[in-house]
């Protein structure tokens, strides 16, 4: 059964966005929409990788708990992008900051979401309804994370490069 | 002298009674006339308009002598009031008389604001916008305007900005109020334009308030609501709102909901109709699309789900829920407990989804009142000045870009429309950020009326912004200010404007403006010269000069759209009733402007607020038909913790506009509500140790502001701050510890972009 692996690498993928939405949306404190949006979304990927680790226990998977990647380091970490956000806020390049950050997190999100189709099809191929029910939950809203960048990246590009 | 004598005694009468006697009417009766005048001294002769002091618009006439006003009185021939007039419109014009009034032209020299002439002042501001157009472009312009101007104002200004300067970013403080009502008519009907008539309160047998304080926000449309729920066969009235509003001491049902959980109970209201077959199915199946995934979402949302959530009974949902279900005419009417607050866009959406699942819309006493804050915010809407482009045109499809282009006579591509227009909080983060370096505020007051104050000012107050003013007043805002231009107010002008139910009135210039104030309009015109502003041909682009030139103009601008003014002129406007456009009621024969080559907007998904493409719209299929939007309950932004345990609501008072820039300048009004106060449950006043009087202090991360306290039945866990005071009138002293705004959070509604005021975290104690 090859499915196992990619659940796995699926959850990875969901830890590591939710990751990118913390960092990028702290580095963007000042824009506050983009700010309290990816923090709900990075909930939500969390709440995806919950999801999946227990599908890839079952497939023999050993995947670490959610928390277990938090630390205190992190915490300082967020700390120190918070006030660079402060400092970066008020200065013209913050356009051209958030247009690449941006640019990021649509390409990590449609790289999630092609996992998630791969996954989905493994599912209905190896009758996982389980699985295929974690799928119809979580599939559409990776697309809406991955539609939500694009849009930001059309709305903060004229200004950026304009200006 | 006696005749004063009397008229002060009646004035004393309408504060302590803001909604006046009683004249009861049965369903589908007349609603009495009952004409109300405030006056100081006899009239020589009276000059037609309409009140700006709240959405409702109610027509009066402006009594002049001596070349001053002198007073109101409401018209008795108009559909909207008539013949009476609230507190703010009995009593604000005095604001126009008040000896505070800007009257010369402003320049910032050595950094103080100093007199000066209009050419010195105007030529300053070309000189600036030249250089900028010269060596950054369009985009470093910004222009933040007013829900307080006339059509004739916002139409010139949208052509100036959108298709001269051809800058996106232009948007209204109606961004702070209206923003939600128009998002909320896009997405379920395809495009703006309010479904209901102020007309339906007559008909209904079904009222549901949800989030609006109208007997303070509207008085004179409550007196009509008052006037139906004291009149034989009572409308059943059900009240979705935080707060004891009159509004709720009235109502059948009324579920005191945590702030920011509308979503949560709206959709167990719709759950509840559905589970209990209250759906008009038919009507369903043939005049809209998405209910299966309407009925998928609000599923889960059982009375007891729901009133976890919003801190209700379930017992008490299901009661509202059966009377919204058995009703046979329902009007639904929502406003900031709705705009303003989490999830604003998919709340209203809701309830709008309440009507249609009833099959209740576009006959009398059936419909959706999404209602306006501002008395011209319709305007901002309608003309392109209110993040979108004018004549409720798509900013997506690339025909009603032409469209305008050649009304214009101008490059398509002169026109930004490659994004959504820039809302009004993306203005300020631009101009925080530097890519915006020239910033027009008109008619308003950000320094007071946006959220985080603190930030605002940090954004105002920097050098490298050029901020230009027009106002009336020395407002907060234009304190901060490069350039003040002393502008004319209503009754010093000729214009028309917009209420919240279509009507539209014309309001005559009665008398000159002080000193050498003068219109937006004009002062908007002389910029677009100086600028050498021109079309195609390099004719200049904006041909007009009377107000009477720009509404023709405006017409041809709103022909074939749904706000279509054509058959509107000034000489019909004047000597009877307003006139609505779109007629009594919308959608009387339930098609929907959701043809794509016809919508305003593609929409969005609601939690989100990602825009759905051309593609996507098609897809949906709506063809004529409403659309079902749905969303499930998403927690706000703020939640309240341990450190910060209260909800915080802001609002308003029955006595004030906005930042009282008028209304604090007329002394009943002042006397009525001369100071900020902040409101709590007799409970948790105990538990702080606050008694009736009591210096508050409440504080959140942003800020801290002291208020006495007043001891209401507001629901647990929430305190109220009214936001209208800010600092102009406050005697000595810099601290910035009055206005509600210093403790809101930056944040916004995916979709409609409005700002949230009622859901921050807050901390009370005694200060």
């Amino acid at each position: 059964m090859k499915l196992g692996p990619v659940v796995k690498r699926l959850h990875e993928a969901e830890l590591d966005l939710a990751g990118d939405f913390r960092r990028i949306g702290e580095r963007h404190a000042a824009d506050h929409d983009v700010y309290h949006q990816t923090r709900t979304f990075a909930t939500q990927c969390e709440r995806h990788a919950e999801r999946l680790r227990r599908i890839a226990e079952r497939y023999g998977s050993d995947v670490p708990a959610e928390g277990d990647r938090e630390g205190l380091w992190d915490s300082v970490l967020e700390t120190v992008r918070r006030r660079s956000s402060a400092l970066l806020g008020p200065r013209p390049e913050s356009g051209l900051l958030l247009l690449r950050d941006l640019r990021v997190l649509y390409l990590a999100a449609q790289e999630t979401l092609i996992t998630w189709v791969i996954v989905d099809q493994g599912a209905q191929a190896g009758r996982d309804t389980e699985l295929l029910e974690v799928v119809k939950g979580c599939h559409p809203e990776t697309e809406l994370q991955m539609k939500w960048a694009l849009m930001h990246i059309k709305v903060t590009a004229p200004q950026a490069l304009s200006s | 002298m006696t005749d004063y004598g009397c008229r002060a005694l009646a004035a004393v009468d309408r504060i302590a009674n803001p909604w006046g006697a009683r004249t009861p009417h049965a369903a589908g009766a007349d609603w009495p006339v009952r004409v109300d005048e405030h006056t100081e001294r006899e009239p020589e002769r009276w000059v037609q308009s309409a009140c700006v002091l709240c959405s409702n618009g109610c027509a009066l006439d402006i009594g002049v002598a001596g070349g001053r006003i002198v007073g109101v009185r409401g018209r008795e021939v108009d559909r909207v009031n008539h013949g009476r007039l609230g507190p703010k419109g009995l009593y604000g014009w005095q604001a126009n008389n008040s000896p505070d009034r800007l009257t010369r032209p402003l320049v910032r020299r050595d950094g103080n604001l100093e007199e000066t002439d209009w050419d010195t002042a105007m030529a300053a501001v070309v000189e600036r916008a030249r250089k900028l157009l010269d060596e950054k472009g369009s985009s470093a312009f910004g222009f933040y305007i007013s829900g307080q101007l006339f059509l004739e104002d916002y139409y010139t200004l949208a052509v100036l900005a959108r298709g001269g300067i051809g800058t996106n970013h232009l948007d209204g403080n109606t961004r702070l109020c209206t923003a939600t009502a128009a998002a909320s008519l896009k997405e379920s009907f395809g495009c703006d334009g309010q479904p209901a008539s102020f007309a339906d309160v007559d008909h209904c047998d079904t009222l549901l308030h949800v989030g609006i304080n109208i007997a303070e926000t509207q008085t004179v449309t409550w007196s009509r609501m008052l006037d139906r729920l004291h009149g034989a066969d009572r409308p059943r009235l059900v009240v979705i709102d935080p707060r004891s509003t009159p509004a709720a001491r009235e109502a059948d049902v009324h579920l005191a909901v945590r702030n920011g959980t509308n979503v949560a109970v709206l959709n167990a209201l719709l759950r509840e109709l559905i589970a209990n077959g209250w759906v008009d199915q038919k009507w369903v199946d043939a005049h809209t699309v998405g209910f299966d995934a309407l009925a998928k979402t609000v599923d889960g949302y059982t009375p007891e789900h729901a009133a976890e959530i919003c801190g209700t009974a379930p017992d008490d949902i299901r009661a509202a829920a059966e009377i919204l279900g058995t009703g046979e005419r329902l009007l639904s009417v929502v406003l900031q407990g709705v705009y303003q607050s989490n999830q604003a866009t998919a709340a209203a959406c809701q309830v709008n989804n309440l009507n249609l699942l009833r099959g209740m819309i576009g006959k009398p006493g059936c419909g959706v009142l999404q209602m306006n804050g501002q008395p011209t915010a319709q305007n901002t809407r309608e003309t392109g000045c209110n993040g979108d482009l004018p004549g409720f045109r798509n900013w997506q499809n690339p025909r009603h870009v032409a469209e305008l282009a050649e009304l214009w006579n101008v490059d398509p591509l002169a026109i930004p429309h490659y994004g959504p227009p820039t809302h009004a909080m993306q203005i300020f983060r631009y101009a925080e950020q530097g890519s915006i370096s020239f910033l027009w505020i008109v008619a308003t007051n950000p320094a007071v009326s946006l959220p985080e104050l603190d930030r605002i000012r940090s954004i105002l107050g920097q050098e490298r912004l050029f901020l230009v003013v027009s106002d009336a007043f020395m407002t907060e805002t234009a304190e901060f200010a490069d350039v003040v231009f002393p502008a004319a107010i209503w009754g010093e002008k000729t214009g028309t404007f917009t209420n919240a139910d279509r009507t539209v009135h014309l309001s005559e210039q009665a008398v000159e403006p002080p000193g050498e104030a003068r219109p937006d309009r004009e002062i908007l015109l002389d910029f677009a010269d100086g600028l050498g502003l021109q079309d195609r041909d390099g004719a200049p682009l904006l041909k007009w000069r009377t107000p009477e030139e720009v509404f023709e103009a405006w017409k041809q601008c709103s022909r074939g759209r749904p706000c279509d003014y054509t058959g509107i002129t000034y000489e019909k406007l004047r000597g009877g009733s307003g006139i609505q456009w779109g007629g009594e009621r919308l959608y009387e024969d339930a098609v929907f402007p959701t043809l794509p080559e016809e919508c305003e907007d593609y929409g969005h998904e609601l939690t989100t607020g990602v825009t759905l493409s051309a593609a996507e719209f098609k897809a949906l299929d709506p063809a004529g038909r409403a659309i079902l939007k749905s969303a499930p309950y998403v927690l706000p932004a703020e939640a309240p913790r341990e450190d910060y345990p209260f909800l915080l609501n802001t609002g308003r008072s029955v006595y004030h506009f906005h930042t009282r820039t008028k209304t604090g300048r007329a002394p009943e009004l002042v006397e009525a509500a001369p100071e900020v106060w902040v409101e709590l449950s007799a409970d948790e006043a105990g538990r702080l140790g606050l008694a009736e009087g009591d210096i508050a202090a409440v504080e959140s991360p942003r800020g801290r502001i002291e208020a006495p306290v007043r001891i209401t039945a507001i629901r647990e866990g929430v305190v109220f701050v009214p936001f209208h005071y800010g600092y102009w009138d406050r005697d000595g002293g810099n601290d910035k510890d009055r206005a509600a705004n210093e403790l809101t959070i930056t944040v916004w509604d995916p979709v409609s972009k409005q700002p949230i005021y009622k859901t921050a975290a807050v901390r009370v104690g005694p200060a």
